[in-house]
């Protein structure tokens, strides 16, 4: 294993030593997807016993495919940013930043263990809402594949810029790692179509990777047709949100080794 | 060989001046005890040699690498303990030492974890989490984490802090025996005077971010006609008594 990969196994190893000696832990990472799934699964039921039979599976495939593809992006932003946050709570990001790991190789395990840690929360969900309301997301196809990376990529965006806040800014920054991402979820357009939003926040929505994949689910859901422009736009957009992302991380990396807040971090 | 080199060294933050354009080396092998009151800077000069703080100007090299373009050729060789920095607690004593293994490319790392167990006397705690440990069993792990990558540099701030006698003794000793047998240069950041005797061949006594006197210890206590560095130190800190020859 070359230097660099070993430094990346060696942070990603202490996640998964935490998780394995931690059930509550693990618990908790497929909870909440679980529970989502299951509260917009009885809407959709309920729905469906007001609609036609066509309508209702329609529905009932947008609100189910919406909640779920939504965990991926929230359940990656989360997976980045809780990872770093357990360095800060154990007091070991003084340890970690003297070791020889590179700034890019601990956001390279960080987003490993975002992967690993969507996957355990976001399959058992996916596998329910198959087993109880007969949704099989899978039936989007290989193109899933596509929407969930793109999702990833920008739960990945947005953890590093909280990281990066709570670097330079410390423990007071930390609730943006719970709630910043529920802030865009209305411009998402995870629900509905971004046509449904007044006018003038409709630039928001298509400034957001999100919102593109999301009109590409429903175009694949209710009408069996790929809409390769939305997929395009939403790597394209990942591509300008990550790459600001990790300049804001360089930046607030270099300021926090200026003003010292990475000596008393965690404080 | 000088394993450590520091010149100018100054940091500021706003208008308060942390550490005021300091200057020492430390030779390879030896042992340099930082010496000052709260506040005095210490702290603020291991945080710069480690690559932490960036310093307001000056200049550090450390094993011939420039901190500030080359940190991580050097901090690969160094390695660093405080009792202030915690390992993670609810990981073992053992998984945290594979953690540093692997961030310190360590090879042969289940070896090396043996070796310091032995010689860290370490075996009976090394598969508890290491949150459940006494203070002496911590600075002992704490220890061993730092030595994981056999460094040619180490930084110690307050290592013996809040021990008993009995574990002060036997880290000391330890250290004494890795040094010697390793070559190993130490940077130790102290308020035991007892423990600066006993481990420094060269002492830099700090006072509000400038170096105010150096020397070996047997030529600072000469120089203020003192019986220990204790005295030194309060004369120092307090502004009681100049150097005999000063």
């Amino acid at each position: 294993m070359s230097a660099a990969l070993n430094r990346i196994w060696g942070l990603m190893y202490r996640h998964l030593a935490l998780y394995r000696g931690s059930w509550p832990r693990l618990l908790e990472l497929a909870y909440w997807p679980i529970l989502q799934m299951c509260i917009w699964g009885f809407t959709a039921s309920f729905l469906a016993s007001r609609m036609s039979a066509g309508a209702a599976e329609l529905a009932g495939a947008a609100l189910l495919g919406g909640v779920l593809l939504w965990e991926v992006t929230l359940r990656s932003q989360m997976g980045l940013s809780i990872s770093f946050l357990e360095e800060m709570w154990s007091r070991n990001l003084g340890h970690i930043f003297v070791s020889p790991l590179r700034p890019y190789e601990m956001i390279a395990a960080l987003i490993g263990m975002s992967v690993i840690r969507m996957l355990i929360g976001v399959i058992p969900a996916i596998l329910l809402a198959w087993a109880f309301y007969a949704f099989n997301l899978f039936a989007v196809g290989p193109v899933l594949v596509l929407f969930f990376a793109n999702l990833m990529i920008f739960g990945w965006a947005i953890a590093l810029s909280v990281v990066s806040l709570v670097l330079r800014h410390g423990a007071g920054a930390e609730p943006l790692a719970w709630g910043v991402l529920f802030g865009l979820a209305p411009f998402s357009a995870v629900f509905y179509p971004v046509s449904v939003l007044p006018m003038a926040v409709r630039w928001i929505a298509w400034i957001l990777p999100t919102s593109h994949v999301f009109e590409g689910m429903r175009g694949m859901l209710l009408d069996q047709t790929l809409l390769w422009g939305q997929l395009a736009a939403a790597f394209g957009l990942n591509l300008v949100w990550l790459f600001g992302a990790v300049l804001l991380f360089n930046w607030q990396f270099r300021q926090a080794r200026l003003s010292g807040a990475l000596v008393s971090m965690g404080e | 060989m000088t394993a450590i080199q520091v010149e100018q060294l100054t940091k500021r933050y706003g208008d308060v001046l942390a550490v005021d354009g300091i200057d020492f080396s430390a030779p390879a092998g030896a042992t340099v005890g930082l010496l000052g009151g709260n506040g005095a800077g210490k702290t603020t000069t291991i945080a710069m040699l480690l690559g932490l703080l960036i310093p307001t100007s000056g200049r550090i090299r450390v094993l011939g690498h420039d901190m500030a373009t080359d940190r991580f050729a050097a901090l690969a060789r160094m390695n660093f303990s405080s009792p202030y920095v915690s390992l993670p607690f609810r990981l073992t004593v053992r998984q945290n030492l594979r953690v540093y293994g692997h961030l310190y490319n360590v090879r042969d790392l289940e070896q090396r974890i043996a070796e310091l167990s032995d010689e860290l006397d370490l075996g009976a705690v090394l598969d508890r989490p290491a949150g459940q440990l006494s203070a002496g069993q911590k600075t002992r792990v704490a220890l061993a984490k730092a030595l994981i990558n056999r460094p040619d540099v180490l930084l110690l701030d307050e290592p013996t802090a809040s021990l008993d006698p009995d574990t002060g003794d036997l880290v000391r000793s330890w250290l004494e025996r890795y040094r010697g047998e390793t070559g190993c240069t130490i940077l130790l950041a102290s308020h035991n005077m007892a423990e600066v005797e006993r481990l420094c061949s060269h002492v830099l006594m700090l006072k509000k971010g400038r170096v105010v006197d150096r020397g070996s210890p047997d030529e600072l206590l000469a120089r203020y006609g003192r019986a220990d560095l204790e005295d030194v130190f309060l004369d120092i800190a307090r502004g009681r008594r100049q150097a005999v020859d000063a």
